[in-house]
């Protein structure tokens, strides 16, 4: 009903769907700036591999990276997710103002109905 | 999958709510018109009856959505299948829905809760095999509150 911009939010989305890239966003989240080394430490995984799921994550502009001297720190960057959010509420923006409309209908129906002849 | 409910406590009395709701006299008096015409309501609200509504927008676009109610119990609850069977979201077409509206008495009339449900998402979608249970929904709230820092420099 209301035009979104697809290729966004499907970047969004296909970014969120691997629970390693949602466990990398949430611990972001709590702890803001970590390096890359130590995101990949609570996986099992090549350091390539958690590399792979950054980019897909910088793709989508989920997160950003700050260089620190030698050290390379990962940020979560959640306005992305402000349109997700957006798209999730589409039918609660479709219907909440007809449920006012039928509200002040039915209420107005009241009205007729119980005034006294 | 995911869903959304909605309440409203409505200064009338559980019957006149039911009525508005499952005639087409009645969708048509509150579906428009500020929002744009209803073009075509029809109704028939009993179990295994369909009802039809096209509708026009503000932005000129027509839209027509159908169903079948599956339970009617007159003046308590209503539920129905719900399709977009022209226009409507693209993500839904040819996808099947649900609404479930109960109605409670209460003391100043009436209790709607009205719930749309098994909505598609984008990942049930795409990913069928990843089980959508509104936890992904859930983390992109939650995540989505967090204000970034202003952009630096």
């Amino acid at each position: 009903m209301v035009k979104y911009h697809e290729e966004p939010l499907s970047r969004t989305f296909g970014a969120l769907v691997h629970e390693t890239r949602r466990k990398i966003l949430v611990r972001l989240e709590r702890e803001g700036s970590v390096s890359i080394s130590e995101l990949a430490e609570p996986f099992a995984m090549t350091l390539p591999g958690i590399l792979k799921h950054l980019d897909v994550l910088s793709q989508a502009g989920l997160i950003s990276r700050t260089k620190e001297g030698r050290t390379v720190t990962v940020q979560l960057r959640a306005s992305p997710l402000k349109g997700a959010v957006e798209w999730l509420r589409r039918y609660e923006r479709f219907w909440a103002p007809r449920l006012d409309k039928l509200t002040a209908y039915a209420e107005r129906e009241e009205r007729k109905a119980s005034k006294p002849r | 999958m995911t869903s959304m409910t909605l309440v409203r406590r409505i200064r009338a009395r559980p019957g006149i709510v039911f009525t508005a709701l499952t005639t087409a006299e009645g969708i048509a008096n509150w579906w428009g018109p500020d929002a744009g015409p209803v073009l075509m309501s029809e109704c028939d609200a009993r179990v295994g009856g369909r009802f039809r509504l096209r509708f026009r927008l503000l932005d000129g676009t027509e839209h027509e959505t159908s169903g079948e109610y599956l339970e009617v119990v007159n003046p308590t609850r209503v539920v129905m299948t719900w399709e977009w069977t022209f226009g409507g979201e693209p993500d839904e077409r040819g996808h099947v829905s649900l609404i479930e509206i109960d109605l409670k008495p209460i003391d100043i009339g009436t209790e709607l809760t009205f719930t749309h449900a098994q909505l598609q998402t984008k990942i049930s979608a795409e990913h069928h095999e990843w089980g959508w249970s509104g936890s992904l929904e859930k983390l992109v709230r939650y995540l989505s509150a967090r204000q970034d820092p202003a952009a630096t420099r």
